[in-house]
C-alpha cells in the first residue's frame, strides 16, 4: 500500500478551528510538508501573529512562538539573531503584516533579515469578526466599510509585494493563490524557494498568498475561490516580484 | 580588585556582557543612548549580537525571540521608550520569558525633559502593561550596585522566569565613578535548565518539551491556572528576594525613605541634621519590587515620622504609606519635572515636620 | 486500486474538495451529518478517481488520505 498522499508529522493532531473552507489549513499544510521536506523539524522555529492563526502554535508540530500583534518579524529578528542556523519563518495575516505590523516588515525587509515571512491576504481581518483591513478591496464591504471601502476615506488597497520588493535587501517575493491545483503546487514551491534562500543565507523573503475568508466574505466556501478569482487576483496580480536567484 | 573610572551607562552595559548578555536590541534616547552605542562595540567582540531595532517597540519584541530560545538578552531604554515597550514586557511576563531591561528614567510625563527623574517608578513597579504581572525591579544608587546587582539578575529573572527591570535615574547612566568590574562568566544555554525554551525539538521527541512560548491562554480555566502560577511565583520573590539598605535608622526619629540617587542626597542631609541635633535616617529600597514593607513597617514603628522624597509627585510614597500604615505621620518631598532635591530643601522640610511632631 | 479516505470527523462540509475534483468522484453527503453538524464529503464514484490528489490538496482540513495498491 503506497501513499499518495497522507498528512505530514508536521502539523500536529490538533484539529484546525478554522471555519469551513478558510484556506489558513491549506497554507499550513504546504509550510509544513516544506519543513519535513527540508528535513528541517529539529531546526525550524515559527512565528505565529496574532489573528485567526495566533493558534498556529497549536497545529505546527514544531518550536513555536505566539508573537504580539504585527511583531512577529521582530521576535523572528531575535530568535534568528540568536539561531542563525534555525529555519525561521513568521506567518502573518493583513491585519498584523499590512496594518499594525508594517514597520515590523519593512525593517526586517530592510535589514535583509534572514527569515521567510508566510503573509496570508485574506483582505479582511478574520478573527475579530470581519473587519476592513489595508488590503481590503475598493468597495468591498465589511464591518468596518460597511458601505463598501471607499478610497477617499480610507485610501486604495496597499500591495505588499510590490512594496516590499521595492525595499533593496528583500531577496525574492512572490503573490500567489489556492484557487487551483496548479497554483497550490506554485504556492509549495515558493515557499519552498523562500525557505531554501533562508537556509542559504540569501536574505528576506516573502510568499503573500491570496486567501479566501467564506465566513467573513459571506459566501460559501466555492463562492470565495470564484471571487479570489474574479476580484482578488486582477487587483492583486500572481507571480514572482522579486527573485535575486533568479536575477543571477 | 582594580577599580577603573568609568561612565554608568558604559559600566552597566560591560556588567551586563560580563553577566552572560549576548544579545542587545535598543534605540536611540537620551539619556541612555551610550548603552546601545557601547553594546554596538563590544558584543561583536565576544560573539554576541548587537541590532538597533527601527523602534523600542520592536526591540523589546526581538528581546522576546532571543530571550524565548535560552539566550540572556537585554534592551535599554528611558522613559517614553519604555512605554513603548510595555505591550511587549507585558507579553514576556506572560510567557515567562526572563530577560534584564533598563529604564534610565528621564523627566516625564510625555518627552519631558531629558535630565534625570523618577517619575517611571509607578509604571515599572505597578506595571505599566495589561495584566497582573511584576517584574524583580531593581533601583540602584550608584553604578557600583548596578553593576553587581547585574551579577545576579540573570540568575534571578532565570530562577524565577520573571523580567528584571533596573529602574535607575539619569544620573547614574551619565555619572563616572570608580568601578570594581567583575570577572566574565561563561554563559551557556543549557536545555535542561530552560525545558521550556526553543531549543530545538522535531516530531518524535517528548511532546512536553516542544516549545510553545506564549502568553495566550484563550481557555479560562488554563488561563486562571497559569495566573495562579504567576501570583504563586511573585509570593516567593517577595519572600526571597526583597533588598534595602538603611543608615543611621536604629535611633532616629525622622526616617527619610528615598531611592536611587537622591539617597545620596538625603544621606548628606542625615549628617548635617544629625550634627545639629536632629536624629534622622535612611530606609533606601533597592528593590522597589518586591518592596520592602515589613522592614519599612518594623523601622517606622520605632521611629516618630516618616518623609518620603523622590523626583516625582510622590509615587514610592504611595507603597510608604502602605507600609507604614497610618502608624506614623507620612510626608513627602519632592519635585517633578526633573529637579533634584537639593540638602537645603531636604533639611528645610525637616524642620518643617519637626514643628508638626 | 486507488483509496480515497475522508475522516468524516474531521471534514467541515467545504466542498472545496468536491469543486477541485477533475472526475467528479466526490460529492457532500445528503444524509450524514458529522459531530460537528456539518455534511462531510464521501467518495460518490470510487472507480472514477485517477489518484491525482487534487481534492487532498485543496482540503483545508487535510482530512483526505490517499493510497494505491
Amino acid at each position: 500500500m503506497a501513499a499518495v498522499f497522507e498528512k505530514t508529522n508536521l502539523l500536529t493532531d490538533k484539529q484546525f478551528h478554522y471555519c469551513p473552507g478558510c484556506n489558513h489549513g491549506i497554507i499550513h499544510r504546504l509550510i509544513a510538508e516544506v519543513i519535513e521536506e527540508m528535513r528541517m523539524g529539529k531546526k525550524v522555529i515559527g512565528v505565529a501573529p496574532v489573528g485567526c492563526s495566533a493558534f498556529a502554535y497549536e497545529y505546527f508540530n514544531c518550536d513555536m512562538f505566539l508573537a504580539a500583534h504585527g511583531r512577529a518579524p521582530a521576535t523572528a529578528t531575535g530568535i534568528k539573531r540568536a539561531r542563525p542556523d534555525s529555519l525561521v519563518f513568521t506567518y502573518q495575516g493583513d491585519g498584523d503584516l499590512a496594518s499594525i505590523g508594517t514597520a515590523e516588515i519593512v525593517h526586517a525587509a530592510h535589514r535583509g533579515e534572514k527569515i521567510s515571512t508566510i503573509f496570508v491576504n485574506n483582505a479582511v481581518y478574520g478573527m475579530t469578526g470581519g473587519q476592513m483591513a489595508p488590503t481590503t478591496l475598493l468597495g468591498q464591504i465589511t464591518t468596518t466599510s460597511p458601505k463598501g471601502r471607499d478610497a477617499s476615506v480610507s485610501g486604495t488597497p496597499l500591495k505588499v509585494c510590490e512594496l516590499l520588493a521595492a525595499v533593496p535587501d528583500t531577496y525574492y517575493v512572490e503573490r500567489c493563490a489556492l484557487n487551483t491545483n496548479a497554483n497550490i503546487l506554485k504556492a509549495k514551491k515558493a515557499i519552498r524557494k523562500a525557505f531554501e534562500y533562508q537556509m542559504e543565507g540569501k536574505g528576506f523573503c516573502m510568499v503573500e498568498i491570496l486567501s479566501a475568508c467564506p465566513t467573513n466574505w459571506g459566501m460559501s466556501p466555492v463562492e470565495s475561490m470564484k471571487w479570489i478569482e474574479e476580484k482578488m487576483i486582477p487587483y492583486y496580480p500572481l507571480g514572482v516580484y522579486k527573485d535575486k536567484g533568479a536575477e543571477q | 580588585m582594580a577599580l577603573t573610572l568609568m561612565k554608568g551607562s558604559e559600566a552597566i552595559a560591560e556588567a551586563a556582557v560580563r553577566a552572560g548578555a549576548r544579545y542587545f536590541f535598543g534605540y536611540p534616547i537620551t539619556p541612555q543612548t551610550e548603552i546601545p552605542e557601547y553594546m554596538a562595540a563590544r558584543l561583536p567582540e565576544v560573539g554576541g549580537c548587537f541590532l538597533q531595532s527601527e523602534s523600542e517597540l520592536a526591540a523589546i519584541n526581538m528581546v522576546y525571540g532571543a530571550a524565548g530560545v535560552g539566550e540572556r538578552a537585554i534592551t535599554s531604554s528611558s522613559s517614553p521608550g519604555i512605554s513603548l515597550k510595555q505591550e511587549g514586557i507585558s507579553m514576556c511576563a506572560g510567557a515567562r520569558v526572563p530577560f534584564v531591561m533598563l529604564n534610565v528614567m528621564r523627566g516625564g510625563p510625555g518627552l519631558g525633559s531629558i535630565q534625570a527623574s523618577q517619575g517611571d517608578y509607578n509604571q515599572g513597579v505597578k506595571g505599566g502593561g495589561n495584566g497582573d504581572y511584576h517584574l524583580i525591579t531593581y533601583a540602584p544608587t550608584s553604578i557600583q550596585e548596578a553593576v553587581d546587582i547585574m551579577f545576579f539578575a540573570y540568575d534571578k529573572a532565570e530562577r524565577y522566569r520573571v523580567p528584571v527591570l533596573f529602574l535607575a535615574d539619569g544620573i547614574i547612566a551619565q555619572m563616572m565613578e570608580p568601578i570594581e568590574m567583575p570577572e566574565m562568566i561563561d554563559y551557556k544555554v543549557d536545555p535542561e535548565k530552560k525545558p521550556w525554551a526553543a531549543t530545538g525539538w522535531e516530531p518524535g521527541d517528548d511532546p512536553e518539551k516542544r516549545a510553545q512560548i506564549t502568553s495566550l491562554f484563550i481557555n479560562t480555566e488554563e488561563l486562571s491556572a497559569h495566573t495562579d502560577e504567576l501570583q504563586a511565583t511573585y509570593s516567593e520573590i517577595k519572600k526571597n528576594e526583597v533588598m534595602y539598605d538603611t543608615y543611621q535608622i536604629d535611633d532616629a526619629d525622622i526616617i527619610i525613605t528615598a531611592f536611587g540617587t537622591v539617597a545620596r542626597v538625603a544621606k548628606s542631609a542625615i549628617d548635617e541634621l544629625r550634627a545639629e541635633g536632629i536624629k534622622a535616617g535612611l530606609f533606601r529600597p533597592i528593590t522597589v519590587w518586591p518592596f520592602p514593607d515589613e522592614a519599612l513597617a518594623a523601622a517606622a514603628r520605632k521611629a516618630k515620622a516618616v518623609l518620603d522624597i523622590e523626583v516625582n509627585e510622590g509615587q514610592m510614597l504611595e507603597d510608604v504609606k502602605l507600609a507604614v500604615d497610618d502608624k506614623r505621620m507620612v510626608d513627602f518631598f519632592g519635585h517633578c519635572g526633573s529637579l533634584m532635591p537639593s540638602l537645603e530643601e531636604i533639611k528645610a522640610k525637616v524642620y518643617q515636620m519637626k514643628e508638626k511632631m | 486500486m486507488i483509496h480515497v479516505s475522508i475522516d468524516e470527523r474531521v471534514c467541515k462540509g467545504c466542498g472545496l474538495c468536491v469543486r477541485a475534483c477533475p472526475k467528479n468522484v466526490l460529492a457532500l453527503s445528503k444524509t450524514k451529518l458529522n459531530a460537528k453538524g456539518y455534511h462531510p464529503a464521501e467518495v460518490a464514484v470510487p472507480e472514477a478517481c485517477i489518484g491525482c490528489a487534487s481534492c487532498a490538496r485543496t482540503c483545508p482540513d487535510v482530512a483526505i488520505g490517499i493510497v494505491k495498491e
